[in-house]
């Protein structure tokens, strides 16, 4: 063979090679085009446009963040302690994390409503739910803090939650998981069909003060409530669950839920309810369940013990709950701004159906079911369809919605939005998510006047967006700009637990409203201490009270004596500052919690159980002033028995008796 | 003796009871701004009483030695009433009587006032700046800090700045009208 035959062979072997190795997919594309920083760079002083109040999933708490900058402002403490703080540490806080199970410190937290009147966001207050240990919470957004926790009965799981009406009249807790209810709870898992039921509390919320009490239940077939919506305009009035497994699986349900061709969406007529309600038609089922609250004046948390709620029965009263068939478990169930539409997504679909309002209030009306599933009608799936999507991508979950009459669905397993005309029904853009996004965020977007501008999606796969940090990472989250045709990827921001549904607003709703400090004039907690003069400790049987003043940059008192081992000591710390951002912290050696952070006018105490002898340094935690390292003190603790007198002082030297800090 | 025209009479009448109204507005203010405080603080003085956030002033002054301030530190808040009072009562006089001499002695005394007003300002400044809590924490050598008289001044991480409020800008420019009107009177008969 010539030399130059060769060479052209093994030209030829390499080319091939090259081009098998070409035929290999892409990695995932960096879609980040043009002017992306431009639009999410808010500059040193400068303000971000909305709040972005994102669930922490199994964190338990809320993050707030800022859009378009992604950058996270806090992290509000809800069914979880919070060390950081002294959430659930503190004596004024534990009791809101009180459950008829106990003390419960953690919780799984999903989904967040915000409050709104007339269909749109009002800035008053955030709610979220409990997945794990069934509860709904009330933050204020002035304060940012947790005011309210209801724990709800008869429920296996609290999802479908705290999902809210129009004018902010009810917020509801769908069950998850179906349980045995009643006196009759010890029973064969087996016996599922028999003994396992559903309830959907619709939880009413004081117009004025927020606070939140069980209206009434709704007792339900034993499947399982996953997403709701309430209706809106045309449809206020009325509720709208997803649900699965109509099976009534109780094992494998990843198989076993999945055997239908189609699951049910539940629409609740509860204005209708809460006639029967006011007719004395619910029936009182007992029950145990906890409500607490935070009070602002005393900023000391009450928990109470309350023992029953109102049933009503949809078998009975029969128009008050109707089922309508949608594909293969579904899981979002979201309606559009109009109230007309609503917009079912089946987990393991291949299409979204969206259904009218109008036309199931015909078929409603018709009579057009197709019978009954449990004792409750079910509306023919054709006469309640608006129409569906077809080919949308793969696991639809959720959707949300803009204020031109586009909808933008994630998808988990596809990996990517997809926008489409809600009235069209056309599929009009698509972009991926990095990767498997769950929920996503429209500012507004679950409101009658969404803002629109951004949709952000929550994903629940990290992989290799950021710097890796062992096993365990960061969640990630997408920002896109959805004011054009097209939807551009602007920005890739981590965030804090495990995201499930966020929602913004924009910052002129709730900033102007920020509380700065509390008034130390209206401080009423029972320990508080209103001046260094008033400071003092006292004992009371083996308890010792210490009434503490903490000013920059010295706390009153801070030489104590005539503790003894055996005792209990309270540390009550009144922050006597009036000035924005100057909290004290307060933490002593060996404290078996946390410290406690204690902001501006207000009081809050911490637990300490002394297990030696000796003299323990306690010290202000947060970095207040120049001379924060000095604000420091001692506990002296004797020996049970010992004669040391109870003492205390500040500023005292020894044989010099001088008193030096004003 | 010359009299006075109609129309500085009535100038006279109005400067006088425009002096009523410093009964309700701030007179003084000092403003301090730091590197802690990019909103500022403010402390407004009243002919009877201290506003703004002069708790936190006196908790930020404790760390140099400084007096809290207290309304009780300053007698004068009794008095300023009755000062306000005279003064008034004595611009309607000056326009009743209608004569030149009046309105010269009306001018000095405002004058007068003003200038006694800083003085007793500037007194108090000194010793409240000076004297100071040998023992505060934060002690240097040779530092003092009487707040500005009137204008900005470095304290510290502090920029302070005193300056008329309302009520001191009503003065003024009653001062000043009435002086303008004097010339024109005095320009008129000459």
């Amino acid at each position: 063979m010539k030399t130059h035959n060769k060479l052209f062979l093994l030209f030829a072997y390499a080319l091939a090679l090259a081009m098998l190795n070409g035929c290999k997919p892409k990695g995932p594309q960096e879609a980040i085009t043009g002017n992306a920083a431009e639009k999410v760079y808010v500059a040193p002083g400068k303000y971000d446009e909305f709040y972005n109040i994102v669930s922490g999933g199994f964190n338990g708490q809320m993050s707030v963040y800022g859009i378009p900058s992604g950058r996270l402002f806090r992290i509000i403490p809800v069914f979880s302690q919070f060390p950081e703080n002294g959430y659930g540490y503190s004596e004024e806080t534990k009791p809101m994390l009180n459950t008829s199970h106990g003390y419960v410190p953690w919780d799984d937290l999903h989904h967040i409503s915000l409050s709104v009147t007339n269909g749109e966001h009002d800035g008053r207050w955030a709610f979220g739910n409990a997945n794990n240990t069934p509860r709904v919470a009330r933050v204020n957004l002035k304060t940012f803090r947790t005011e309210e926790i209801l724990e709800l009965p008869n429920s296996g799981g609290n999802h479908s939650s705290p999902f809210i009406t129009e004018n902010s009249e009810y917020i509801v807790a769908g069950t998850r998981f179906s349980v045995p209810v009643g006196d009759k709870r010890d029973v064969p898992i087996t016996s599922y069909k028999e003994n396992f039921k559903g309830t959907i509390s619709f939880i009413k919320i004081d117009p004025q003060s927020g606070k939140m009490n069980i209206g009434f239940q709704l007792k339900t077939p034993g499947v399982d409530f996953d997403l709701s919506r309430a209706g809106k305009g045309p449809s206020h009035g009325w509720f709208f669950f997803s649900c699965y497994n109509t099976e009534r699986a109780y094992t494998l349900l990843e198989v076993n839920a999945s055997q239908k061709d189609k699951d049910f969406i539940l629409a609740v007529n509860w204005k209708k309810a809460e006639e029967y309600v006011a007719q004395g038609k619910a029936t009182k089922s007992k029950v145990k369940y906890a409500h607490n609250v935070l009070d602002d004046k005393t900023h000391t948390a009450t928990s109470e013990m309350l023992t029953e709620v109102l049933q009503l029965d949809p078998t009975i009263l029969k128009d008050i709950a109707y089922f309508i068939p949608c594909p293969k478990s579904p899981h979002g169930c979201d309606t559009d701004p109009s109230g007309e539409y609503i917009v079912a997504s089946g987990k393991l679909a291949a299409l979204i159906p969206v259904f009218s309002f109008t036309k199931m209030q015909k078929a409603i009306a018709d009579k057009d079911f197709e019978g009954e599933y449990e004792g409750i009608p079910v509306i023919k799936y054709e006469s309640a369809l608006y129409g569906e999507v077809k080919k949308p991508g793969l696991g639809p979950l959720h959707t949300e919605f803009d204020n031109n009459g586009n909808a933008y669905t994630s998808f988990f397993v596809s990996s990517e939005i997809v926008k489409w005309n809600v009235k069209s029904l056309q599929v009009l853009d698509r972009v991926p998510t990095y990767y498997s996004i769950g929920h996503l965020s429209v500012p507004g977007g679950p409101t009658r006047k969404p803002h629109g501008k951004y949709v952000i999606a929550y994903n629940k796969i990290t992989k290799d967006r950021y710097l890796p940090t062992g096993p365990e990472m960061t969640q990630s989250a997408q920002l896109y700009d959805i004011s054009g045709d097209k939807m551009q990827l602007l920005l890739d921001f981590p965030t804090t637990g495990e995201p499930h549904y966020a929602e913004a607003i924009p910052a002129s709703l709730v900033m102007p409203n920020s509380t700065k400090i509390f008034k130390i004039e209206e401080n009423n907690h029972p320990y508080v201490t209103k001046g260094e003069k008033m400071a003092k400790v006292e004992r009371k049987g083996n308890e010792v009270h210490v009434y503490m003043t903490a000013i920059r940059s010295h706390l009153v008192p801070d030489n104590i004596e005539g503790i003894k081992l055996g005792d209990v000591v309270y540390f009550h710390v009144t922050n006597l500052e009036q000035d924005w951002d100057v909290p004290h912290g307060f933490a002593v050696k060996g404290a078996s919690n946390a410290e406690i952070l204690i902001m501006p006018g207000e009081t809050q105490t911490l637990k300490w159980v002394p297990d030696e002898v000796g003299v323990s340094p306690f010290y202000c935690t947060d970095f207040c002033s120049a001379l924060h390292q000095e604000m420091q003190g001692y506990a002296r603790v004797s020996a049970p028995g010992s004669n040391v007198p109870l003492k205390f002082s500040t500023g005292v030297i020894a044989d010099e008796s001088k008193s030096s800090p004003k | 003796m010359k009299k006075l025209s109609h129309i500085t009479r009535i100038i006279i009448v109005v400067s006088s009871l425009s002096l009523v109204i410093t009964y309700f507005v701030p007179l003084w203010q000092i403003l301090m701004w730091a590197p802690q405080y990019p909103e500022g603080l403010e402390m407004k003085i009243w002919h009877n009483t201290l506003t703004g956030e002069v708790r936190t002033i006196s908790a930020l002054n404790h760390y140099i030695g400084m007096r809290p301030i207290e309304v009780s530190m300053f007698p004068e808040l009794g008095y300023i009433k009755y000062i306000i009072g005279f003064l008034v009562t004595f611009g309607l006089a000056t326009a009743l009587i209608g004569k030149r001499f009046m309105l010269f002695s009306f001018l000095g005394l405002l004058c007068a006032t003003g200038v006694s007003a800083l003085v007793d300002f500037y007194l108090w400044g000194y010793d409240y700046g000076h004297t100071l809590n040998p023992e505060a924490p934060i002690r240097i050598e040779g530092m003092s800090y009487q707040p500005p008289l009137i204008g900005t001044k470095q304290l510290l991480n502090f920029t302070a700045f005193s300056g008329p409020d309302i009520g001191g800008w009503i003065f003024i420019i009653s001062a000043s009208v009435l002086f303008a009107s004097l010339f024109y009177e005095w320009k008129k008969n000459k």
